[in-house]
């Protein structure tokens, strides 16, 4: 009997660390610890890794590695014709991750839908200051207060968004991940329990992956969700392994300790790129680099002179010096992969001698300006200060002079903002939902005071932005924002600088994983081939 | 004894009162502002701004603020982090383990080869080993920290693959901490290997951390050698023909060493300072990478009330080093 006992332990043993053996594991070099996992109140790309895009799903998804989007939890919607309500089918047998800390006894309906958006909009919840000091910047910021009029359940598995105005971009909207859904009988429960805060940090979601656990700023763990509705991923065990400086995340990737990593260093790209084990991906970004000048103070209110200095900044030696050949002119406000992006559009011409010429016929002489460097580097913008050092290089070519400021960045930012605001501002944006709006708006009269740097209203632009935002029908908008890029070359509000491109370095038996170019880090359908 | 602990107990209460006064105003005198920061370059409309501003209390007087927070702290409440929303205290014992670990290891490091090594070198004076040992100290204590800890990965992790680049141990081990220090909860988890792979990934880290205060130890410990050993008293023990063992180990040594501990003690707050760089290069999940993250988003609750209990460790220190002190050498006590 002992015998036959020990035999079935060691049967059992060995089926077990064969399993272990077996269990395909990912790890992943992230460059941040995530605030935590709720995935609605933070705004940042290392928070959404870590919980959106593993934990959650939404009503839409953005399509891999691309800016359009697909049914998720939602398998079909229609809009009214007057674009303000849309009513979504829900998925039938979406199943909440079990865990050792909740387990579900229903699937998913529109009531965690309606759930979702409203802890994030109605005061009067108790989950809209369940985290002390919550904002829900991002739902705030894409104007979702203004725009949700009510969230009707019409039946388990259908709900309406109805809105206060027709909102081109609310399908994409949807898609981003403060729109993640979360389950309300998790929520019903910890409210009960009163243990609230639980919510962020023992998160449930319907996503690929379900949370084991975070070792705060060291490792995070999760696991695949078997009962995920687009089938069990291939990765059993997903690692995030939070190393935050670039030349360190290179290193654990060279020596295995992690299989793929987010945002490396220009300078070990070409480092990473020799290294017969790894790949590095690479694709353009979803983004563009700046410099905006304050178009209500003389002389920059003059369209010539705007045009002049573009002129006499040469901006491929910038991306050969500071981007390190690692992006591209940028000629329009919005990215060359962006759809309707305007090919046509002739960009400003480095020509310091015409330059020169067109600020003496506009009567301009002696000028001295400042250029403003931001003092951090962004993706747009890997080195502001030497950015600045060539365009005033070259702005003394022409006769220019002009003097570098710099502040501590949110100062900057605000700093930006100011009417008087003296000279050129450089910056950056990134895109949210691969919208156009969502880069054009910067540039927007109600967007003055905040992201308008340019301080620029131009009814034309204006009418075409709010033109833009009034159709759903893609080839009209299409046609509408190339106008839009050809009344913004012409007027110059800003000179466009550079679109950068982004690398994912990852060893070679990792695949299907698609770069995404709103900058999220998505690890569903990846595999790891031994 | 024990009035002259009541004494400086008594000099700590103020002091703790300076340091968050100090924390206090320090995040706030810093430019940028915490819900800026949040917002990123989204921005956030003036009404927002406003609103926010409000919830969080930030627009009231510095003198109601400050009150506000004195009392909340002296009833054991050290905020919510602005940024994670979760207890400041909380946050700080769940990393303060990982830093306290890594430091005592690199404390170890240093005294176990500062102090002979300056020993040795006093002994030898003008000799190559004294002159070698100064110049690699001098060398050490100019050490810019961040471009060390490279270095030593890029050489001894990358080239030579001998030690792990980075983390606390290897990512097969999961299991749940009990004591917070990864050496001793690898023993406790009973799994093979655990603690060598802890213990190796603490190598790099750990002599890194250890490189400046080791250097001021051999430094320090040089210099009071030689200070006593030309005392007259230790001249009365070499003429009496004691061993020169007896005389460098019982006679110069133990007074030699009142110096050199209150350089042990002031080196605590070295420490501290080398571990936020230390733990960001090695994504050690300790305090000092905790308190640079909540520099950078001015994330005020967690910076004035890091500052203060890290400032209250500090001082717990160098009171135990007074009252070593004071039992190594009684004339203290006296006076």
């Amino acid at each position: 009997m002992k015998t036959k006992l020990t035999f079935a332990a060691a049967l059992l043993a060995a089926t077990v660390m064969g399993g272990m053996a077996n269990a395909k594991q990912l790890v992943y070099c992230s460059e941040a610890s995530p605030a935590g996992f709720d995935p609605s109140p933070w705004s940042g790309g290392n928070d959404f890794d870590a919980s959106s895009r593993t934990i959650y799903s939404r009503l839409v998804e953005f399509d891999h590695g691309k800016t359009t989007i697909s049914p998720g939890l939602a398998e079909s919607w229609t809009v009214s014709d007057d674009g303000k309500e849309y009513t979504f089918k829900l998925r039938k047998g979406v199943k909440f991750q079990t865990t050792d800390w909740f387990t579900p006894t229903r699937e998913l309906t529109a009531e965690d839908v309606k759930f979702s958006f409203e802890r994030q909009w109605k005061k009067e919840s108790p989950w809209y200051s369940y985290l002390a000091g919550t904002g829900w910047e991002y739902f705030a910021g894409m104007g979702f207060p203004d725009l949700l009029k009510e969230i009707v359940v019409v039946d388990d598995h259908t709900v309406k968004f109805v809105l206060n105005k027709p909102e081109v971009a609310f399908l994409p909207d949807l898609g981003m991940d403060f729109a993640s859904i979360v389950s309300k009988e998790y929520a019903d429960q910890l409210e009960k329990a009163g243990t609230l805060p639980q919510f962020s940090q023992k998160p449930v979601g319907t996503g690929p992956y379900q949370f084991v656990d975070y070792q705060v700023d060291a490792v995070i763990r999760y696991q695949a969700w078997d009962g995920y509705f687009g089938g069990r991923q291939k990765i059993d065990d997903l690692i995030f392994a939070i190393t935050p400086d670039a030349a360190v995340r290179a290193q654990k990737l060279k020596a295995g300790e992690c299989d793929i990593m987010s945002y490396p260093a220009p300078a070990d790209i070409a480092g990473l790129k020799a290294d017969t084990n790894l790949n590095v991906a690479e694709q353009e970004g979803l983004n563009v680099g700046y410099m905006a000048y304050n178009t209500t103070v003389a002389p920059f209110d003059k369209v010539e002179v705007r045009k002049a200095l573009n002129m006499a900044v040469n901006k491929q030696a910038i991306i050969d010096a500071v981007y390190q050949g690692a992006g591209q002119v940028a000629v329009n406000p919005i990215p060359p992969t962006m759809w309707s992006y305007n090919k046509n559009i002739k960009d400003d011409p480095y020509d310091p001698e015409g330059a020169k010429k067109m600020l003496a016929d506009a009567g301009v002489k002696d000028l001295s300006m400042k250029i403003w460097a931001m003092p951090v580097s962004r993706p747009y913008n890997p080195g502001a200060q030497r950015v600045a050092e060539m365009i005033q290089a070259d702005y003394a070519k022409v006769g220019v002079k002009a003097e570098i400021v710099s502040y501590e960045w949110t100062e900057y930012r605000e700093r930006g903002k100011a009417k008087d605001r003296d000279g050129a501002f450089q910056l950056g944006w990134t895109g949210d939902n691969g919208d156009p709006d969502n880069f054009l708006f910067l540039l927007g009269c109600s967007a003055i005071g905040q992201s308008n740097y340019a301080i620029w209203c131009n009814k034309e632009f204006e009418d075409l932005l709010q033109a833009g935002k009034a159709t759903t029908d893609v080839a009209k908008r299409t046609e509408i924002y190339e106008k839009a890029q050809e009344v913004f070359k012409r007027e110059a509000p800003w000179l466009t600088i550079a679109h950068s491109k982004v690398f994912m370095p990852m060893n070679k038996k990792v695949v299907g994983f698609a770069m995404d170019p709103l900058g999220i880090h998505r690890f569903d359908g990846v595999d790891v081939t031994e | 004894m024990f009035r002259y602990l009541l004494h400086k107990l008594a000099l700590i209460v103020p002091t703790i009162f300076g340091i968050s006064l100090a924390a206090f105003a320090f995040v706030r005198l810093l430019p940028g502002d915490p819900i800026l920061a949040m917002a990123g370059e989204r921005g956030v409309s003036p009404e927002r701004y406003a609103e926010l501003i409000e919830r969080f209390g930030f627009n009231r007087p510095y003198v109601v603020q400050y009150y506000e927070y004195i009392v909340r702290v002296l009833g054991g409440d050290f905020g919510i982090s602005l940024s994670t929303k979760r207890p400041v205290f909380g946050e700080f014992m769940t990393l303060f383990p990982a830093t306290l670990e890594l430091a005592l290891v690199a404390m170890i490091i240093a005294i176990l080869i500062g102090i002979p090594a300056g020993i040795f070198a006093a002994v030898k004076r003008g000799s190559w080993f004294d002159q070698a040992t100064m110049g690699v100290a001098l060398t050490g204590y100019s050490m810019p920290i961040f471009w060390w800890g490279l270095l030593l990965i890029i050489f001894f992790s990358g080239y030579l693959g001998w030690t792990p680049v980075s983390g606390r141990i290897g990512l097969q081990f999961f299991f749940k901490p009990v004591t917070g220090f990864m050496l001793i909860d690898s023993l406790l988890s009973g799994r093979p290997g655990a603690f060598w792979s802890a213990l190796s990934h603490l190598i790099l880290p750990s002599i890194v951390l250890a490189t400046i205060p080791l250097a001021v130890i051999a430094r320090q410990t040089r210099s009071a050698m030689l200070e006593v050993l030309g005392e007259d008293y230790v001249r009365t023990a070499r003429a009496k023909g004691l061993s020169p063992r007896r005389v460098i180990g019982l006679h110069a040594f133990r007074n030699a060493l009142i110096p050199v501990i209150t350089t042990i003690g002031l080196q605590v707050g070295t420490l501290m300072a080398g571990a936020i760089l230390t733990e960001t290069i090695f994504s050690w999940p300790g305090i000092g990478k905790w308190m640079i993250d909540a520099i950078g988003k001015r994330d005020y609750a967690v910076v004035q009330s890091g500052l203060l209990i890290i400032a209250l460790i500090v001082m717990a220190v160098n009171l135990v080093v007074d009252v070593l002190y004071a039992v190594i050498n009684p004339r203290i006590r006296v006076q």
